[in-house]
């Protein structure tokens, strides 16, 4: 027998064992999926500063596949960026598979090999996760064991490679994470009214060091423990994360070791809640690859200590964590008047005030001869509870939605923020104070058709000065929207940047398939229409949304 | 492009013998932190909805409210069950239980913070709704939500309890 022949029979005798064995599987197999295609036609306004785009269309698109048979699963995602739109890294280029996985559960045991997503804890130490409309993804390939090994007890095992668009990161990443719910654990505290876990976990990365200049530490670990514990209506959750020395490029390159404290505090009863959040973080930047920067290879996760806004002008100016130091506070009130009282009219109102606000850690140099995070010191000496001058976020902001009858219903929302763009964006514009009042109106034609109505309005003495925005939108449920909007840069001192930006669009949505189309001008943000929220980049052109589940 | 083609159709082979996808097994949080698997979301033969949402999506709280309004109503007339589930991450997870509770919401909430869930159910974009059989197929979904969607969810619900394929 020649080798092919060999190599043939060889391949023939596996198939028809896997075909047989299939039969079996194939009896209870299920297989779905979901598809995303994003398209946008690119028009040059030299006035918002939308450039020519020289292949005039750009597209990205994801198919996602599932199989499912008993406790065996494999999956596998199909990306294709031919080019990759506008706002999203140039490093997604043409397609590939970059995420493929199978998994076997036996009893309590849970094996995964492949791309996995995973989080430990609140994610302070490590949170691997796929934000698609942000463009991240920084799933590891490994291997990733779940393991129950008694009532209350859960423990993950994992160690693999970070993704990096098409490519990986050249670093391995290994962890373990422990937590125990005391009430499953030990039957008698089961109807305990103090409900309590405790979790624990330890990261770490390896990479090589060829730093001609500084001895970088080519092992980096860093732990975390965490606590929740519920009492009737209380509740505190708190995570604290700890990491070894680990210079970077976001860094600087200093050799102070970093750590995060995650606190929440909330008290809820029908129709009251109130919750209280406290972080600090301190050079907790963890990827990796330490010259890795923007959303690339990060391993942990540091939550905004702030509301995420989705209207328009609200969501003009957005905070982000700051991983080489910050104090943050926020706190949440959520209140119903009930029905048929004299403030909570006959449908009853719904309140929402909410506070938060983000300031520098106090830094210190280490000694006089030392400079301020001079690459290869220990950077800055800082007290864990004192608090930095420097202000990079507040947003105080109230919410009323009241239903005034059967056909009308409003949602009222003013805000007052106050942004460090030289902090957020690095650059040097200074910081931004700015009112916002937003009345969002529905109106009921029919049990199944009805009316939208968003105005807006943004005032500041800073950036581009005062903006206004109006919006309309129709819905015929469980199909259709149509909408047409404008914003307003009314305010520009500079007579050719009184600008407006208009948008048009519909959509139609059958079951899971839906497709959206928009036309016009767009800033970046979060934008809500016809019933779903995501994230898109600064835009001119038209844009086509196509999104199925199956 | 070789190994794209074989996996297409090694699934197009699996997707002709395979059956109705059913509710997967997977590992959720309730808003006060406990481990909860999916194969607690139960009702007793009845049918259930599962709806994902997050809190900062609008339309999303503007379905849940709507349902909240009309629950009683529906579980009177045709037994059904609702779980929401909150796709929020750690940002906003530690809010969960008292946004929920302050609003007075009468149905179960769980979070989905590592989107396992979320993943297994293929959803790409908050809401979306499903519909559960009492033998825990996935019947009917629908992504997003409109003024006046809920009449056609109990409408379905209806159907279903009738003996009616709601399948499309």
């Amino acid at each position: 027998m020649t080798r092919h022949m060999k190599k043939f029979f060889a391949a023939a005798f596996i198939l028809s064992t896997v075909v047989g064995a299939a039969q079996n599987v194939l009896q209870n197999a299920q297989i779905h999926g979901d598809f995303q295609t994003d398209f946008q036609y690119y028009l040059p306004d030299s006035n918002i500063g939308a450039d020519t785009v020289a292949e005039k269309l750009r597209c990205n698109g994801y198919l996602n596949l599932l199989f499912t048979s008993g406790n065996f699963s494999a999956g596998v995602r199909y990306e294709n960026y031919n080019n990759v739109m506008l706002g999203f890294d140039e490093r997604y280029k043409g397609s590939g598979i970059p995420y493929r996985f199978a998994s076997y559960s036996h009893k309590d045991l849970d094996i995964t090999i492949g791309n996995y997503y995973e989080q430990f804890g609140s994610g302070l130490l490590l949170r691997i996760y796929e934000e698609r409309s942000l463009g991240i993804d920084n799933s590891l390939d490994g291997i990733r064991l779940r393991y129950k090994p008694y009532r209350g007890i859960y423990l993950k095992g994992l160690i693999g490679q970070q993704r990096l668009y098409f490519d990986k990161g050249e670093g391995i990443v290994r962890g373990l994470d422990g937590e125990i719910n005391l009430n499953e654990f030990n039957t008698k505290w089961a109807s305990s009214k103090l409900k309590a876990t405790f979790g624990g976990s330890f990261v770490s990365k390896y990479q090589d060091d060829l730093d001609p200049f500084l001895k970088l530490p080519k092992n980096v670990g860093g732990w975390a423990a965490r606590t929740t514990l519920n009492y009737g209506n209380w509740m505190l959750n708190s995570e604290y994360a700890y990491k070894v020395n680990d210079p970077s490029t976001v860094n600087y390159f200093i050799y102070k070791p970093g750590e995060a404290l995650f606190t929440t505090m909330s008290y809820s009863k029908k129709g009251f809640g109130i919750t209280l959040s406290a972080k600090r973080i301190d050079n907790m930047n963890f990827r990796s690859d330490r010259t890795a920067t923007v959303n690339d290879l990060t391993i942990n996760y540091l939550p905004a200590l702030t509301k995420p806004h989705s209207y328009t002008l609200l969501a003009f100016y957005p905070y982000a964590s700051q991983p080489n130091g910050e104090m943050a506070v926020q706190g949440q009130i959520n209140y119903k008047i009930k029905k048929d009282t004299k403030l909570g009219g006959h449908y009853g109102t719904d309140i929402a005030i909410n506070y938060s606000r983000a300031n520098a850690i106090a830094k210190d140099s280490i000694n006089d001869s030392t400079g301020f995070t001079q690459s290869g010191t220990l950077g800055y000496t800082s007290d864990f509870f004192a608090i930095g001058d420097e202000l990079y976020f507040e947003d105080f902001n109230i919410e009323i939605s009241h239903k005034f009858s059967k056909k009308v219903k409003g949602v009222f929302t003013w805000a007052y923020l106050t942004y460090n763009s030289d902090v957020i964006e690095g650059h040097t514009d200074g910081t931004f104070y700015s009112h916002i009042g937003i009345a969002d109106i529905t109106y009921k034609l029919t049990p199944t058709k009805s009316l939208r109505m968003e105005v807006q309005h943004l005032m500041t003495k800073q950036d581009e000065k005062n903006w206004a925005n109006a919006m309309i939108e129709f819905t015929i449920a469980p199909k259709w929207f149509f909408m047409a909007g404008d914003s307003y840069n009314y305010g520009n001192p500079d007579g050719d940047k009184k600008l407006h930006y208009f948008i048009a669009g519909f959509g139609y949505t059958k079951n899971s398939s839906r497709i959206a189309v928009t036309y016009g001008k767009q800033r970046e943000g979060i934008v809500c229409v016809g019933g779903v929220c995501r994230q898109v980049p600064a835009l001119y052109g038209l844009l086509v949304s196509i999104t199925s589940n199956f | 492009m070789k190994s794209i083609f074989g996996i297409l159709a090694f699934l197009a082979v699996i997707a002709v013998t395979a059956q109705n996808n059913t509710l997967p097994t997977v590992d959720l949080k309730k808003p006060d932190g406990t481990i909860v698997s999916t194969d607690s979301i139960l009702n007793a033969g009845k049918p259930i909805i599962i709806s994902f949402w997050a809190t900062w999506c609008k339309p999303c709280v503007k379905e849940l409210t709507t349902f909240a309004e009309v629950y009683e109503e529906w579980q009177e007339e045709t037994g059904v069950k609702l779980y929401a589930i909150s796709i929020d991450d750690a940002r906003t997870f530690p809010n969960v239980a008292s946004f929920v509770n302050g609003r007075d919401w009468p149905f179960d909430v769980f979070c989905d913070p590592n989107a396992d869930f979320k993943r297994a159910m293929n959803v790409n974009l908050v809401p979306h709704t499903f519909i559960i059989d009492k033998d825990r197929n996935i019947v009917w979904q629908h992504t997003s939500f409109t003024e006046g969607g809920e009449l056609e969810l109990i409408e379905l619900i209806r159907r279903l309890n009738n003996g009616e394929n709601i399948s499309e």
